[in-house]
């Protein structure tokens, strides 16, 4: 791998029909980095999102990951070059129990080729991913239906999912909206393990608190905007950011 | 014989925009794709004919009994069938399906076929332009199409049940948290699309016959107008109906009349093919598109 | 004081169906009867049905196979209005083959199977990559259409259609068959869609977004599906064009669109069973009532709309639910 940045956002412009959901946002991640994606309501951070994992095309510029434009792709192509991501809605298979769940991204072409074509018993694998994420094994949670399940739980499901394709770039798309503290607690140390195994990750979060304890740096958008970016301190010492958030001249 | 095309493509055109304006409306608002369109239009139809022929009740209050007849049949329709499968789009298709499918070959088994089913048109006379002869009619349907579209987009524009409409067309959760109930105004969109399908059946009909198979005709026609313009989009509707209207007129002038289905069929495959969403297919990449 | 309706699953459902602790005749017979008396039902019955009944026994199984079809698409999120469209490019396929081109019929059914499914997942193609009532649309107006493409173009003997062509050589080849096809695919296609391929296809009818997040190509999988949704309908037409030794522009008629969107429906959609019930249900019944013509097809129209309002899991789940579970009232508080 070149020193160049994992993954990088260039120039970034998207419109809506009139209105600039992204406007002229560029920004890095480093390997093994943690970067938190921080702003207001509606200042684009799912759509920033959108636009790295394919599900939305750039109006204008490019993303790059590995000095490879992987904008224009289809989202399923990007995924398979190793960026996973997880829904902020989280929407699983009803009827099927959580470990049925889990076969979907199992068979997904890349974890066939990272697994060198033979993968095992997909339903061991899948119980050993949630196992992974705090389904505790004794309590024959994988095998409970996906309906019946707390939304902690589907949270975890949802993280599973995205880890399940072994992927080197994990994007969370508010993870922890709607969990209780002690909920974020216990998925907070799964987070640390995927760094410790030396993934990226891009955490998009309304929890700052909880999220500046483990993030590397952050980018605050508005409007489309990025109006800072740097160590979590001294991004909310900016005036520009105080001002976003809080709605006042500082 | 070119100019005449030429008329003849803009007077087209004009009938299948009114066919298909009312179809698009309801679903641009309410997503609700109304198989039951086409009946909607045929049941009109027999309305009328029967309030005038048979009752002998003077033609204006026959459409004036028949189009808010239709309009009803359309909330009934909604508010007993669809209302129960709301967001299930399997459902909600097979439902519209049975039903139009129902109301048609049951007019089909009573024998409602020949040319004494018609109505009557409004002014019976025609003029010269150049050297094709234009009946008022058309003209009429012309003059129909263009306050439609000018009428619903005031409608749309300016009214408050209009921007309403607007409202649940872009956005149903936020419209819900505004007071919009969105299950009244999805019903009014079903009932005022099949009061569209009324209203086209008046002023178009006088130029043929009724028949069944006339009502699977138009919801042909209007689908396919609806697929080449992009669902939803009143712009669509009317550039594509344009775009089929004329090459209909063209292909029957210069080809056959046999093959003016064909070239629709290829505008259909040609316009999937380059822009499966249609021409005007409202950007919505994250919910319409995949 | 409320009531509610408490379902339990039958003793003998937990023992058999789940543990697998089959220890009784009684138990095996649990399991096996339904599977065993609809396949003893269809090889056994060609053999003591008279003449007529054979006939309807054939569009029996035509429509089931019309109808597991629909239900194949319908499970990975596509509802087709027009398995004519299927139905007709395979008859069609069959018909030329046979009569243009002098092949043996038991060659150019299969060939006409594959063939008819190709050419209506290449009509369908660019639908694929749309959500929603798009693929309904379609589907609907592409066989209607079609019709007045035959007519004009006189292509294929134009409205005369191609008669005289070849049979298949015997009643009793054509009989089992056809039947042979349906339990094939009955059992074939459920075993498919319960794989891991057939969970991949019913999610992305639920959660489109999240199978392409797996990485999952999923136009290809629709695609893989279309295909054999369109080649199994394909395959019955081009089967009933040698039983009616004839192909024209009915093949492309509504018949065979509504008829098995009703035999799903009635019977139940989501298992290829009840797509097989509502057929075994809706043909013969459609022979009883011949002599009200037309009027036929409203009955259709108006099953559909009752059953999707009033009974959308259709008869099949009930019948099952019925054979697995009891039934109480309970008081609530």
């Amino acid at each position: 791998m070149g020193a160049g940045p994992l993954l990088a956002l260039k120039a970034l412009y998207k419109n809506f029909g009139g209105i600039l959901a992204i406007n002229d946002l560029s920004f890095e991640l480093a390997q093994g980095e943690l970067l938190g994606l921080i702003g207001p309501n509606g200042s684009g951070k799912t759509t920033a999102v959108n636009l790295i994992t394919g599900f939305v095309k750039p109006s204008s510029g490019a993303v790059v990951y590995r000095g490879r434009t992987i904008s224009g792709l289809p989202p399923y192509a990007i995924v398979r070059l190793g960026i996973s991501r997880t829904f902020q809605m989280v929407k699983p298979f009803y009827q099927l129990p959580a470990y049925k769940n889990m076969i979907i991204p199992l068979c997904s072409p890349r974890v066939k080729q990272m697994a060198g074509g033979r993968y095992g018993d997909r339903d061991a694998v899948a119980l050993d991913l949630l196992e992974e994420v705090g389904f505790e094994r004794d309590a024959q949670v994988a095998y409970k239906s996906a309906a019946v399940l707390p939304q902690g739980y589907l949270k975890r499901l949802e993280l599973a999912k995205a880890i399940a394709l072994k992927p080197d770039v994990v994007i969370l798309d508010e993870l922890f909206s709607g969990l209780s503290l002690a909920e974020v607690a216990s998925i907070v140390p799964i987070i640390e393990r995927l760094r410790q195994e030396g993934k990226s990750i891009i955490m998009i979060e309304h929890r700052l608190k909880e999220l500046f304890r483990i993030a590397d740096r952050v980018v605050v958008l508005n409007f489309g905007q990025k109006i800072a970016e740097g160590r979590a301190e001294a991004v909310m010492a900016s005036d520009a950011v105080k001002k976003a958030y809080l709605g006042v001249e500082a | 014989m070119f100019l005449g095309t030429i008329i003849y493509g803009l007077l087209n055109s004009a009938v299948l925009a009114v066919m298909a304006i009312g179809f698009n409306l309801t679903f641009g608002i309410s997503g609700v794709a109304n198989f039951a369109y086409g009946a909607m239009y045929i049941f009109s139809a027999y309305l009328s004919w029967t309030l005038f022929n048979l009752l002998e009740l003077p033609y204006w209050l026959a459409v004036c009994a028949s189009i808010p007849t239709t309009m009803a049949l359309g909330a009934l329709m909604y508010r007993f069938v669809l209302l129960r499968v709301r967001g299930q789009a399997l459902s909600e298709v097979i439902a519209t399906f049975g039903i139009g499918l129902a109301i048609l070959e049951l007019f089909n088994y009573l024998g409602f076929v020949g040319f004494e089913y018609t109505l009557p048109v409004l002014i019976d006379d025609s003029i010269m332009i150049g050297d094709t002869m234009v009946d008022w009619q058309r003209i009429l349907v012309t003059g129909v199409a263009g306050l439609l579209v000018a009428g619903l987009w005031a409608f749309t524009h300016y009214t408050r049940m209009g921007l309403a409409f607007r409202g649940i067309a872009q956005d149903e959760r936020t419209a819900l948290t505004l007071g919009i109930e969105s299950d009244r105004i999805a019903m009014l969109s079903v009932s005022l699309g099949c009061g569209l399908a009324a209203l086209a059946a008046t002023v178009i009909i006088p130029l043929g016959s009724i028949s069944p198979s006339e009502g699977y005709e138009v919801l042909i026609k209007a689908l396919a107008v609806c697929i080449i313009g992009g669902l939803g989009s009143t712009g669509g509707v009317i550039v594509a109906s344009f775009l089929i209207g004329f090459a209909e007129r063209f292909t029957d002038t210069y080809i056959s009349s046999h093959w003016t289905m064909i070239v629709s069929l290829a505008a259909i495959l040609l316009v999937l093919g380059f822009k499966p969403s249609g021409l005007f297919g409202r950007q919505k990449e994250l919910e319409e598109r995949i | 004081m409320e009531r509610r309706k408490e379902r339990i699953d039958r003793g003998i459902k937990v023992r058999a169906g789940d543990v697998f602790a089959l220890c009784s005749w009684r138990e095996m017979l649990y399991l096996l009867a339904p599977r065993l008396i609809p396949v003893l039902g269809f090889l056994l019955l060609p053999l003591i049905l008279d003449n007529y009944w054979q006939k309807v026994l054939l569009s029996v199984a035509a429509f089931a196979l019309l109808a597991i079809s629909w239900d194949i698409l319908a499970q990975s999120g596509m509802i087709s209005l027009g398995q004519a469209l299927f139905f007709g490019l395979g008859a069609y396929c069959s018909g030329v083959l046979t009569h243009v081109f002098g092949w043996p019929p038991l060659l150019a059914l299969p060939v006409a199977a594959l063939l008819g499914g190709l050419l209506s997942t290449l009509c369908l193609l660019p639908v694929l990559r749309l959500r929603g009532v798009y693929f309904s649309m379609v589907t609907l107006i592409i066989p209607l259409m079609l019709v007045r493409v035959v007519e004009a173009t006189k292509i294929f003997g134009g409205t005369e259609g191609l008669s005289g062509i070849a049979p298949l050589p015997s009643k009793w080849i054509e009989l089992y068959l056809i039947v042979g096809a349906l339990l094939a695919a009955l059992f074939g296609f459920r075993r498919m869609l319960d794989s891991d391929y057939g969970l991949v296809l019913k999610a992305i009818k639920d959660n489109d977004r999240s199978v392409i997040n797996a990485g999952i190509n999923i136009y290809w999988f629709k695609a893989q599906a279309l295909f054999i949704a369109s080649s199994l309908a394909a395959l019955t037409g081009a089967f009933m064009t040698h039983v009616y030794m004839f192909v024209g522009m009915p093949v492309f008629a509504l018949d065979y669109s509504i008829l098995p969107i009703a035999a799903a429906v009635v019977g139940g959609p989501g298992t290829l069973a009840g797509a097989t019930v509502g057929a075994v249900i809706l043909v013969p019944l459609s022979e009883v009532l011949r002599g009200i013509g037309g009027l036929r097809i409203v009955f259709y129209g108006l099953f559909l709309v009752v059953f999707i309002v009033a009974l959308p899991e259709g008869i099949f789940h009930y019948i099952q639910r019925k054979y697995h579970q009891f039934e109480r009232w309970v008081e609530v508080q």
